[in-house]
């Protein structure tokens, strides 16, 4: 194809039509390539807004906006010369005048061109396909097309089971439409399935109550009755529905490549040579609209290896695009479903193992080679955990175990991990950017030494983050070659890990600073070891925190059992339960933040925060807050804070649940946990979760029938969204998890780690803390709960415990040698209230009193 | 300048620090039972912070130097010299202090030495 007397040229202007995910994927290669690129980049764009992640557009049906998937905003392009031209597709090529034209009549010469035009939906021609209720799904555009058409519908049909019709499917399920799924075979996703696979697929989804029907033909669509529209099959009865999303596979967009009289494929898709050349030497294409060796490549990640090559070849560098494997991991509606290589063992001679669990809905079926030595395929439904070992075998052609079913027998049964140590050098770790044990072992020995570094130099796992697991086990294995500690140790003081030392404390016994410190540690302690250790006593026998032995060891916010501020002064924070307050009091705390002259604010976890206490004032504050019935919140303490809630059922409209009722019941029961970090829940008593419990650690949101739990979420510096961990829980079941949850994370979480990374940070994920808590696979449920049982029993109010003990209110005094305040603490007033003098404010305060 | 008393031992919290007046000055005083000497005191201001909260730290020991965190913004200041281990060239005063059997007694500093700190 190539013509070799044809000089490429180096430089001048590249041209690059199409700005997807691939189109980017080049635009970023080149740019990173650095400053001194002999290329000035043209980029055209059909739609009207720069490239954002195209595989993630369902997170737009959830929480996330069209910003959240931009790959890089329009400012990047600009800061790096590219110029960007959005909405102004290409409409014509002329090659003799190697210049391209636009539809706003743009005409822009060209030294070298790109094609990433990408595909396009397929539309069966259908009569009555044009009808304007029928859609497809690619684009934000065509997501935005969807939501407007769902606004006014009530059931929406797929057409096409395959993986991107699944992907709609539960667009329309999130959108609260009856949805129906279409499929002409007769299983769902046909390509990466067999029979088995598709089955049990179908089960679960049916079990999210998506309609599905398979062996449908669609033969005409015109009006219908109850409905906007009437779906005729062959043979089969018809079916009504207000919205059709045509799914039903892609075609390569290559219709400029057929406009300039490019060689394409004969079913379409632009013919592209190992360096992704075209017949033309000077025009490439890339993504989802070349054709190499006759196919065409449905994946992102083949997509990046041909701009990877492309650039290098622009660059005048080797590159070479050889194919790609087109292995699969993804979750369908809450569903893994994994395939490896030949997963439908199309190879002569393939051989079958599977594995099938109708109880826990899995199926892995492991394909092999005639001889039993290689693995040449996989396929996962329920379950993709054996994925990348699996896909490590393939792709590196290891030898097989001598028990090769071991591979896909349930874990627990011996079956052999494929350590880090086993791969060879070039079997590839991050297929998104490429990335290959070896490159992770250089980059090691370029100085990175931790799992942060090695992302930021490799990229790799950035992409879409399969392989994190797979990506630390390298990385670990690999300082430990280097003879590299993984130093997880507390402080100079314990060369433990929190997580050792709690164990540590438990197994021992142990009861004081003291004794852990003589046991397991050296030198006296600092501000780290001593609080944390501090938080471990108090989770496993909850003393009180003031006993001469602890008070040492407490955070001041601990030892006065109040919030420091910036000047020295504290801030109080009663409980209200859920948020529920009397007027009483109500007005109570309104007379003594009077009588105090306290700055009075009302905080996020519904409660009301009083600023501005002087260290001797706290006790005669606490005293009559607890005569009025208070007890103290723990605002001070690592240690579970509030429990918001909206007003449920009992006032609402749309309430399902007593929400209020649930929600004091929870933080009565577990006030008073001191644990890694704050812990903050709250519970909705409907869907439309007025209390946010889904940015909570632990988040309750009631349904008709019970209470759906959602555990780790967090707002806050770094906000995550809250998993979804059971659903219809009875009050029970609901208190059993969140025991288990909790006591869990208090064992395991590193210092100060709050639930949301220790989930992230966990092996195995939400699925192993779901196989800890629910089904209970370490056999230490009852164990976790009855510690809760030991910190719930043991509960006091420190407050109230402080107030009744002259000694311990000794402490409470500005000076061990005078009545006087800290006359350094000073206030100026400000919308009514004090609040602490700004340093200038200071010294004319003190200037004036001084006179 | 001659001892003058402050408190008694019981006015003291052990493993922890509890503040004083001299002469209008803000100090922190710590008792560490197991320390020979058992007795520190450096000024209660803390610098950086700019909020006299040093008695409230939590005391301990980077490399082997008897130290108070600030429970500002943690930055650690040493018991013996009052120096901030973080930043060479912020530092508090320190007083001579001992136990008179359950007497805490202290001397004051010259005026100008007292003021160097902050």
């Amino acid at each position: 194809m190539t013509d070799d007397n044809t000089v490429f040229p180096t430089s001048g202007n590249l041209v690059i039509i199409g700005n997807g995910m691939v189109g980017h994927h080049l635009v970023k290669t080149l740019v990173e390539q650095g400053d001194a690129s002999p290329w000035t980049i043209h980029v055209f764009a059909g739609e009207n807004r720069p490239a954002y992640d195209r595989v993630h557009l369902s997170a737009l049906f959830d929480d996330q906006t069209p910003e959240d998937l931009c790959l890089s905003p329009a400012q990047w392009y600009r800061d790096n010369r590219v110029a960007l031209h959005l909405n102004d597709e290409v409409v014509e090529i002329d090659r003799d005048n190697k210049t391209v034209i636009t539809a706003g009549g743009v005409r822009q010469d060209y030294d070298a061109l790109v094609l990433a035009t990408g595909s396009y939906p397929f539309v069966p021609p259908i009569p009555g396909h044009e009808h304007e209720h029928c859609l497809v799904y690619r684009t934000v555009d065509d997501l935005d097309a969807i939501k407007r058409c769902a606004g006014n519908a009530k059931r929406g049909v797929v057409v096409g089971g395959g993986l991107l019709g699944l992907e709609a499917a539960n667009a329309l399920r999130l959108l609260g439409l009856e949805t129906h799924v279409v499929e002409f075979a007769p299983q769902l996703m046909p390509v990466q399935l067999d029979e088995t696979g598709g089955a049990l697929l179908r089960k679960e989804v049916e079990a999210l109550g998506v309609h599905i029907h398979t062996g449908m033909k669609t033969e005409l669509i015109d009006a219908g009755e109850a409905h906007a529209l009437r779906m005729n099959f062959e043979g089969q009865a018809p079916l009504e529905t207000d919205m059709i999303v045509f799914s039903a596979g892609i075609r390569p967009q290559d219709s400029l490549g057929r406009q300039s009289g490019l060689e394409l494929g004969e079913r379409g898709g632009i013919v592209v040579d190992n360096q992704c050349r075209t017949s033309d030497p000077a025009i490439f294409a890339i993504g989802e609209c070349a054709l190499w060796n006759n196919q065409i490549f449905g994946l992102v990640a083949p997509g990046y290896t041909m701009a990877r090559t492309v650039a290098a070849v622009l660059h005048n560098e080797a590159g070479d695009f050889t194919g790609a494997d087109m292995s699969t991991k993804l979750k369908l509606m809450g569903v893994d479903v994994g395939s490896v290589g030949d997963a439908q063992a199309r190879t002569a001679g393939a051989r079958c193992y599977r594995f099938q669990d109708e109880v826990a809905g899995v199926y892995r079926k492991l394909v092999v080679s005639e001889d039993q030595k290689y693995v040449l395929g996989a396929m996962l439904v329920g379950d993709c955990d054996a994925y990348d070992t699996l896909l490590q075998y393939m792709l590196n052609g290891i030898a097989l175990p001598d028990n090769p079913a071991s591979l896909i027998l349930p874990a627990g049964d011996a079956a052999p991990a494929l350590g880090a140590d086993a791969l060879p050098d070039g079997a590839t770790i991050c297929s998104c950017h490429n990335v290959s044990k070896g490159a992770i072992n250089e980059a090691l020995d370029g100085g990175c030494c931790s799992l942060g570094d090695i992302k930021d130099a490799t990229k790799a796992s950035t992409g879409c983050g399969g392989c994190a697991a797979l990506l630390k086990s390298v990385v670990d294995a690999g300082l430990e070659a280097r003879g590299v500690a993984v130093n997880n140790h507390l402080c100079e003081h314990f060369e433990y890990s929190r997580q050792e030392l709690y164990h540590l404390i438990l197994v021992g016994g142990l009861k004081s600073f003291r004794e852990v410190r003589d046991t397991h540690g050296k030198g006296l302690g600092c501000e780290i070891c001593k609080p944390a250790v501090a938080s471990i006593l108090a989770s496993i026998h909850n003393d009180y925190i003031l006993e001469p032995e602890h008070v040492g060891l407490q955070d001041t916010n601990d030892v006065f059992l109040a919030n420091m501020q910036k000047d020295g002064t504290y801030s109080v924070v009663p409980r209200v339960p859920a948020g529920e307050i009397t007027p009483e009091k109500l007005m109570t705390l309104g007379q003594v933040a009077s009588k105090y002259d306290l700055y009075t604010k009302i905080t996020g976890g519904q409660r009301i925060d009083l600023f501005g206490a002087r260290l001797e004032q706290l006790p005669m504050i606490w005293e009559e807050l607890i005569d009025a019935g208070f007890e103290t919140g723990h605002a001070y303490g690592k240690s579970v804070r509030t429990v918001k809630s909206c007003v449920g059922s009992t006032w609402c409209r749309y309430g399902v649940q007593d929400s209020v009722g649930m929600a004091i019941f929870l933080e009565h029961r577990y006030k008073g946990l001191r644990s890694p970090h704050k812990l903050k829940f709250a519970v909705s008593g409907c869907t439309r979760e007025c209390a946010e419990a889904q940015s909570k650690d632990i988040g309750v949101i009631a349904t008709e029938n019970g209470w759906n739990l959602y555990v780790c979420g967090n707002g806050g510096m770094r906000p995550r969204h809250a998993d979804l961990f059971a659903t219809d829980l009875s009050d029970q079941q609901l208190v059993q998890l969140v025991d288990r949850v909790l006591m869990f994370y208090v064992r395991t979480a590193d210092r100060l780690q709050r639930t949301s990374v220790w989930l992230e940070n966990l092996e195995g994920g939400l699925d192993y803390l779901r196989q800890v808590v629910i089904d209970d696979r370490l056999g230490i449920g009852a164990e976790l709960e009855a510690q809760m049982d030991v910190v719930r029993e043991r509960y006091q109010c420190e407050w109230r415990t402080t107030i009744d003990d002259p000694q311990k209110l000794k402490r409470f005094r500005s000076f061990v040698n005078a009545e006087t305040p800290d006359q350094d603490i000073r206030f100026v007033r400000e919308r009514g209230q004090p609040r602490p003098a700004t340093e200038d404010e200071r010294s004319d305060l003190i200037e004036t009193v001084s006179v | 300048m001659q001892w003058q008393h402050i408190c008694t031992r019981e006015d003291l919290v052990a493993g922890s620090g509890v503040a004083a007046l001299i002469n209008g000055e803000q100090v922190a005083l710590f008792y560490l039972p197991d320390q020979s000497p058992p007795l520190y005191a450096i000024g209660n201001h803390d610098p950086i912070g700019g909020a006299n909260v040093l008695s409230r730290g939590i005391v301990g020991d980077i490399n082997g130097e008897l130290v108070v965190a600030s429970p500002l913004y943690k930055q650690h200041f040493s018991l013996l010299t009052g120096a901030c281990l973080e930043q060479d060239d912020v530092s508090v005063p320190v007083w001579e202090v001992k136990l008179d059997g359950d007497k805490v007694l202290l001397r004051p500093l010259p005026a100008a030495l007292n003021r160097t700190g902050t």
